[in-house]
């Protein structure tokens, strides 16, 4: 929460500042990854001016269902989140560990340069930055690093957006996860567009947010303006589409590993692992060994894994999680439940991605409901 | 509709057995029916109960990492299915799953062995007909581990 | 094969997903598909791979792929590190056929490992099923060593025929070694055997420990674990003196490829070996 201070420091800028923010960026030759429109839909990519950016088209969302469609007005950020994540860009999907060599009984390992380029985020929204925080727990805080993601991580700079629009399956307030940027960022903008007016409410939330701050054409905001940029954020946290209770999942979901819920989500979820590729937070990889034809040289590959896959889990000729409910069942406790005996807080963060881009529309709060529902009801677990 | 104590009598473990005692024990029964895949108990769980299979099939398991659930025997009409219920601490080792719909006269394993223990004459005449089938059973599972 | 264009040779600092290539200075044939290789270590080598009873290593088998395998040998011998394989897929088959001199990487130590030390003073009951008498040879290594340390110590072995019976040659030396108990039970047997036929939890009773105090270590197939703890329990061994070591997918071994959760649990870093308590209903989930 930012104190009336800071409110107080807080800047407005048109359109030009954005660009100009930009401009800075790219002088001080970060590579800028933000929205675009491609395929129908509004992913990330990399990005140059402001008119990279998919100004004026909205999305609307829900169970299995994404679109896209023309505002009536030119924002910048006026839509909600895409499939993708910034992950791609913090964890890649494929990545080479090394590669070795061998020569007689003589072998050796031949690690790559780790890149660098820094990144910088742009439209990052409240819900990708507790994602961001949340995977900075698994990869930075275990006992083993991870250092292709600290070497990508590192020095990212965060241009961050406060949702002016909640989207349909969107339920970051349950999570406590936004719709209001409060940390993780260098530049926080709320975009304030109506009236004849385009301007943007700007903050900084680092040295190096200041510093870009200063570069750029600003002003100082008007209390009208702070209170205007408020009453945006509150209006997004009170239209999320979803909902869904989280203090007390871990005990709930533990305690009903064999609800009839299970079998009920089983027989919808086609195992298609949809959700994970597009979920924020969801990090599990697997390791390919590959080698020459003539067994010479031999690499290692690490790439995105999901739990739904059946192989996931072989051993002894089989997979522990053979039916489609257990896996369903390890991917939605691990999410809302184990996650937090792991790293200490929730693995989910209201982003409703795993809702929308799910092909038949499974919704994990109504699935936490119906179990909370049953469970209640009996007053034991079940 | 027939009584529990007449479905007794039509089970073969009641062959032979005492209207006196088919009476007594029915106190301890109900009927029961399993749609397939319904569990009649599950391992670990308390073994509370003893069951005569009337039509229908149960599959005993266990389960294993990598394997699933492991059958390894099949229980069919006029057989008996529950032993832990006889023997302390009273907790199932095996699921029992039905395999097709499948009705059981079931009997509450703390009431029956209450009645044996009260008469030890109704006692003797359940143990002479539960410890047939069990040997037999153990005898065929030497030869099934075998594998010979 | 694509990627990145400029290329380190040597890591700049130690990558934990990159293995180390030792040298096989020995392999012994335990049975048809089992085998143990002695792999060298040099001063250097040996304090940073020094392994404690139940932990393991990923060996890797070059170009072919990795696997975890608990280490079998004596941790008090630095100059090797010992792993004892069956042979079961691709992987595995290609570490059983390497031959002294080859090349193995080895990727290491991972998992916790078997409480020896707060154990000591407390009698010792070891419960070894099938190939589950591999991740326990080091710990009987350790209670010989050190058997003042303890009270009673006693080792039941299950396997399934005399065949299968691993590292024959230490089973009868441990018989005759005084103030040891070892029983040895098979699935089946022809006459080439004369001992106890039946499964592993029939040689309970006979185990010559305090079963109040004892402190018991189980490894084998998972549902030979969830039988023999239970059968303890159920003749009073307390749930927080039984310790189990189990076993799921891995792939990174440091905790970070999500494959080897069991529950909150994840298998390379929390684990392989748990005190019973702890896992006691996780491993009643089917499916977990």
């Amino acid at each position: 929460m930012q104190s009336d201070e800071q409110r107080l420091a807080a800047a407005v800028v048109t359109l030009e500042g954005i660009q100009a923010v930009l401009v800075s960026l790219r002088r001080r030759g970060f590579r800028m990854i933000g929205p675009t429109l491609r395929d129908r839909a509004i992913v990330y990519d990399d990005i140059e001016t402001i008119d990279d950016l998919p100004r004026g088209w909205t999305d609307e969302q829900d169970g299995g269902r994404y679109r896209l469609s023309r505002r009536d007005d030119d924002a910048l950020f006026g839509y909600a989140v895409g499939p993708q994540s910034w992950k791609q860009y913090l964890h890649p999907p494929r990545l080479r560990l090394w590669r070795a060599r061998r020569e007689g009984q003589d072998a050796r390992i031949e690690h790559d340069a780790q890149p660098d380029e820094r990144l910088a985020f742009i439209g990052a929204r409240a819900c990708e930055l507790r994602a961001i925080e949340v995977q900075d727990r698994v990869f930075l805080d275990g006992p083993y690093r991870d250092p292709h993601y600290e070497a990508r991580r590192d020095g990212v700079f965060i241009v961050a957006v406060n949702c002016a629009k909640a989207g349909g399956t969107c339920f970051c307030v349950s999570m406590n996860a936004g719709p209001e940027v409060r940390q993780g960022f260098d530049l926080a903008i709320t975009e304030l567009i109506g009236d004849g007016e385009h301007l943007f409410l700007i903050e900084a939330g680092s040295d190096a947010g200041r510093e870009t701050l200063d570069e750029i054409p600003h002003r100082s905001a008007t209390q009208t303006e702070i209170d205007a940029a408020a009453a945006v954020v509150a209006q997004t946290a009170a239209s999320m589409g979803r909902q869904m209770r989280s203090d007390d999942l871990n005990d709930l979901l533990m305690n009903n590993l064999e609800h009839p819920r299970w079998d009920d989500v089983a027989s919808r979820c086609l195992s298609c692992a949809n959700c994970t590729m597009v979920c924020p937070t969801c990090f599990c990889t697997s390791v390919e060994d590959a080698s020459d034809l003539d067994g010479a040289g031999a690499e290692r590959w690490r790439r995105w894994d999901s739990c739904f896959t059946m192989d996931f889990s072989y051993i002894h000729g089989g997979s522990v999680r053979a039916s489609a409910r257990s896996r369903y069942r390890q991917w939605m406790t691990h999410k809302l439940a184990t996650w937090i005996d792991q790293f200490g807080s929730s693995g989910c963060v209201g982003c409703g991605r795993c809702i929308t881009w799910c092909p038949v529309g499974i919704d994990i709060t109504e699935e936490a409901r119906a179990i909370r529902a049953t469970a209640a009801a009996t007053g034991e677990p079940s | 509709m027939k009584d529990i104590a007449a479905l007794l009598r039509e089970h073969p473990f009641a062959r032979e057995l005492g209207d006196d005692i088919v009476t007594l024990i029915a106190g301890c029964a109900r009927n029961a029916i399993f749609q397939k895949g319904d569990y009649l108990f599950r391992e670990g769980a308390p073994a509370d109960h003893f069951y005569l299979i009337r039509d229908g099939a149960v599959a005993l398991e266990t389960f294993a990492p990598g394997c699933g659930a492991v059958a390894f025997l099949t229980v069919k009409a006029g057989e008996i299915l529950g032993a832990d219920w006889l023997v302390a601490p009273y907790r199932s080792s095996f699921d029992a799953r039905a395999v097709e719909l499948t009705r059981a006269i079931a009997f509450d394993g703390k009431c029956l062995r209450g009645k044996c223990e009260a008469d030890h004459h109704v006692g003797y005449e359940m143990m002479k007909r539960f410890i047939p089938p069990l040997v037999q059973r153990l005898r065929l599972a030497r030869l099934q581990s075998l594998d010979a | 094969m694509s990627g990145p264009v400029s290329i380190n040779v040597a890591a700049p600092r130690a990558d934990p997903m990159a293995p180390r290539f030792l040298t096989v200075r020995r392999r012994i044939r335990e049975s048809a598909d089992v085998a143990t290789l002695y792999i060298a270590l040099d001063d250097a080598d040996a304090q940073k791979f020094a392994c404690r009873p139940g932990q393991f290593n990923m060996l890797y088998a070059f170009g072919v792929g990795e696997i975890p395998v608990s280490v079998s040998g004596d941790p008090a011998l630095l100059d090797r590190v010992t792993h004892t394989i069956r042979a079961v897929g691709a992987v595995s088959s290609a570490l059983v056929k390497l031959r002294p001199g080859d090349t193995i990487g080895l990727r290491g130590p991972f998992g916790g490992s078997w409480p020896l030390e707060d154990a000591a003073g407390s009698d010792m009951l070891v419960i070894a099923g099938g190939i589950g008498l591999v991740p326990l040879r080091p710990v009987i290594y350790h209670l010989l060593r050190r058997r003042a340390d303890y009270g009673r110590v006693s080792l039941l072995c299950g396997a399934r025929t005399l065949d299968d019976l691993l590292f024959r040659k230490e089973l009868d030396a441990w018989r005759r070694t005084p103030d040891f108990q070892l029983r040895v039970t098979l699935d089946r047997a022809d006459r080439r055997w004369a001992g106890d036929v039946g499964y592993v939890t029939n040689l309970l009773p006979k185990a010559r420990v305090d079963l109040a105090e004892t402190v018991a270590m189980i490894c084998g197939p998972e549902v030979m674990i969830r039988a023999t703890a239970q059968a303890l329990e159920d003749i009073g061994v307390a749930p927080t003196r039984i310790f189990v070591s189990l076993e799921r997918n891995m792939k990174c071994a440091i905790g970070l490829c999500g494959h080897c959760q069991f529950g909150p649990h994840f298998l390379c870093k929390d684990g392989p070996v748990y005190c019973y308590d702890r896992v006691r209903d996780f491993l009643a989930i089917r499916e977990l």
